[in-house]
């Protein structure tokens, strides 16, 4: 079993996210020991991909930033290996599907469970098409988080029953980004996992304030923030670790 | 072969949020293609509004200065809008209203498909938003305001290489924004299932015309037919009547830019290695850990770093067969097919007319090949002017 049902163990999760390699390996580690000390339940570490068809402006840039900066799979389980030296917090990646396939199924999870990396998320990897990633995933005792959207409807319980780690809720119709206002039928959404499904949900896609962050772990296990801390990233570059913490203990807080 | 695959290519690799949409368009589409109505009014508009059939044109001065093989020409650039590209829109437009959906998303590269869905957009009384590399905004401009004069917003996506596969990535990331009232209208044999099955039963009235035409004018099958790739549109449309018939040979030909062996082409199948990308399992020009690669040709059409799961199958079973052609050898056919028939082509045909050149020489004067002349040239002459030198701008 990996590590990742600790992390809803202590209450409601707060679940961030940054682009590995932006702006360089030892920064995202500083970066993610930062996330850790505010207290930070799930760590998400984006491997970069050339063409991110899920994510917004802010995401996509900070793909290219960290593919520029020379990122690969290889040096990212490096960085998780590590990390593992220091912490015990759960680590999943978040990429696409290609670059998990060139690598070869069996030695990317293998490398996973090496490195220590609990989880995997693959937006362009649906329901019909995971049967093989999420068995061999599952062979090295990692986790393939599934997703489920505004538009999943009757899709929900067959998602929710065998889900692994935990369920990724998408907040919003379009893709990854801050927003300053969610209309979605959350909690209806998250009856029907509670009903099909044992693992936590945590929802991502557009949540930025605390006051977002608080509205929505009323109802959710778990709240997922990704674009407003590579914003942070992007605006302060090498010196984002302060900045981060701040940010992170806030939202934090902001669930208790 | 399960449903959406092509031997192990194919499948439906897209974001949650789209699931819903593809498999209603999917239980759409295979409602509507038996339906009669829906192929009544298709035809309708295919032959009264879009000018098919289209000519089977025996090319006599290029056959006698090959000396080989008789040449005819397959010609979809005499279409309305001028390419192969309206076969399909007016297909997908008609399944889109039939749908009760109100607006139609599109990707673009030469501006081929994107004036196409346009026009097909502005018949149907549909919204139309096209998304366009800035790239090719600027290499196509005159297709820019073609495609606005007829109603559609444009946008020039500047994103990644700001060419074809980013535009692909715009219209997906506008599509999962917005699904309840658009349909993403796909320009060619790509995506998700049933993307490349429905591009490719609009495009096969192609190789179903050109059949017909080649028995009636000699006969007999012909040794070989043609066509340009980059997705595989027209190609598909070229090949499909004619994949049963194991005495035609098949041969694609795809954009080797400044050469299959430097870094500036587009051969997939010439340097792609198996991949997932834009929703299906095929062959992908891209590095060792997976990211996708910039491709290069001087085709807006043809720069793809992919090609449609039903071509990379076709390869694998040894059944078609594609060849890489170069910048140079394109524009060189494009100038002598202008010379030598009156045909301005547009340049990606000419990739397809300049494999003709060195084939034809090869065979007997009693067999006959089709070439798919996929679109017409206009769009091209500026370019090509650029190319040998000649200053002009659109």
């Amino acid at each position: 079993m990996s590590r990742i049902h600790t992390a809803f163990e202590h209450g409601k999760a707060f679940i961030g996210f940054v682009t590995g390699g932006d702006p360089s390996i030892e920064k995202s580690e500083e970066f993610i020991l930062s996330m850790i000390k505010a207290g930070v339940d799930l760590v998400e570490i984006g491997i970069p991909f050339s063409d991110p068809i899920a994510e917004g402006p802010v995401i996509q840039e900070a793909n290219l930033r960290a593919l520029a900066a020379g990122t690969t799979v290889d040096k990212l389980f490096e960085l998780v290996a590590s990390l593992r030296k220091k912490t015990q917090v759960p680590i999943v990646f978040l990429t696409y599907l290609n670059p998990v396939f060139k690598y070869g199924y069996e030695g990317f999870f293998r490398r996973c469970r090496e490195s220590g990396a609990d989880g995997i998320i693959i937006p362009d990897l649906p329901f019909e098409e995971k049967d093989d990633v999420a068995r061999i995933a599952q062979s090295f005792d990692v986790d393939l988080i599934s997703l489920i959207a505004p538009t999943s409807e009757a899709r929900i319980q067959k998602i929710a029953d065998g889900a692994a780690g935990f369920l990724y809720v998408v907040s919003s119709m379009g893709v990854t980004g801050m927003r300053s206002e969610i209309k979605t039928d959350l909690a209806s959404i998250i009856e029907v996992v509670r009903g099909s499904s044992k693992v936590p949900a945590a929802v991502g896609f557009g949540i930025s304030t605390p006051k977002q962050a608080a509205e929505i772990s009323r109802i959710a296990d778990g709240v997922i923030v990704g674009s407003a801390i590579v914003k942070l990233c992007q605006q302060h570059g090498e010196h984002a670790a302060g900045p981060i913490y701040d940010y992170v203990k806030s939202m934090k807080e902001a669930i208790q | 072969m399960d449903k959406g695959r092509y031997g192990v290519h194919g499948g439906q690799y897209i974001p949650e949020t789209l699931m819903n949409e593809i498999i209603h368009l999917d239980e759409s589409y295979e409602y509507y293609k038996n339906d009669p109505q829906f192929n009544g009014e298709l035809r309708d508009l295919l032959n009264h509004y879009a000018g098919r059939p289209s000519l089977l044109y025996y090319a006599q001065k290029m056959t006698e200065d090959l000396g080989g093989a008789k040449i005819y020409l397959k010609r979809e650039d005499l279409n309305h809008t001028g390419s192969h590209k309206i076969n399909n829109v007016l297909g997908q437009a008609l399944l889109a209203k039939k749908m009760g959906k109100t607006r139609i998303i599109a990707e673009t590269g030469a501006g081929q498909h994107g004036v196409a869905a346009a026009t097909a957009a502005a018949l149907l009384d549909l919204e139309c938003e096209i998304f366009m590399g800035k790239e090719d905004t600027d290499r196509q401009a005159l297709n820019v305001y073609r495609m606005e004069l007829l109603g559609a917003k444009v946008h020039a996506v500047t994103s990644g290489t700001q060419t074809l596969k980013d535009a692909v990535n715009e219209t997906m990331r506008e599509w999962t924004a917005r699904v309840d009232d658009t349909l993403y209208v796909l320009g060619s044999v790509m995506g998700p299932h049933p993307f490349p099955m429905i591009v490719r039963d609009f495009q096969s009235v192609i190789s179903r015309e050109a059949r017909e035409q080649i028995l009636k004018a000699e006969g007999k099958l012909p040794a070989a037919v043609i066509a340009c790739v980059g997705g595989g549109s027209n190609a598909i449309g070229m090949f499909y009547h004619f994949i049963d018939d194991k005495e035609v040979k098949l041969i694609g030909c795809e954009a080797a830019g400044l050469g299959a062996d430097t870094d500036k082409n587009a051969a997939t199948i010439a340097n792609g290695t198996p991949g997932i990308f834009h929703g299906m399992r095929s062959y992908f020009c891209q590095d060792e850990y997976g990211q996708i690669a910039p491709v290069y040709s001087i085709s807006a059409g043809l720069d793809y770093p992919g090609i449609g799961p039903e071509h990379a199958y076709l390869h694998d079973t040894g059944r078609a067969q594609y060849i890489p052609v170069t910048d140079e050898e394109a524009v060189d056919a494009f100038e002598y097919l202008a010379r030598t028939e009156g045909i301005i082509c547009a340049v990606e045909s000419a990739h397809a007319v300049a494999h003709v050149r060195k084939l034809a020489p090869k065979l007997d004067k009693n067999q006959s090949l089709i070439v798919c002349l996929s679109g017409r040239g206009d769009k091209d002459v500026a370019a090509i002017a650029r190319y040998r030198g000649v200053n002009i701008y659109e």
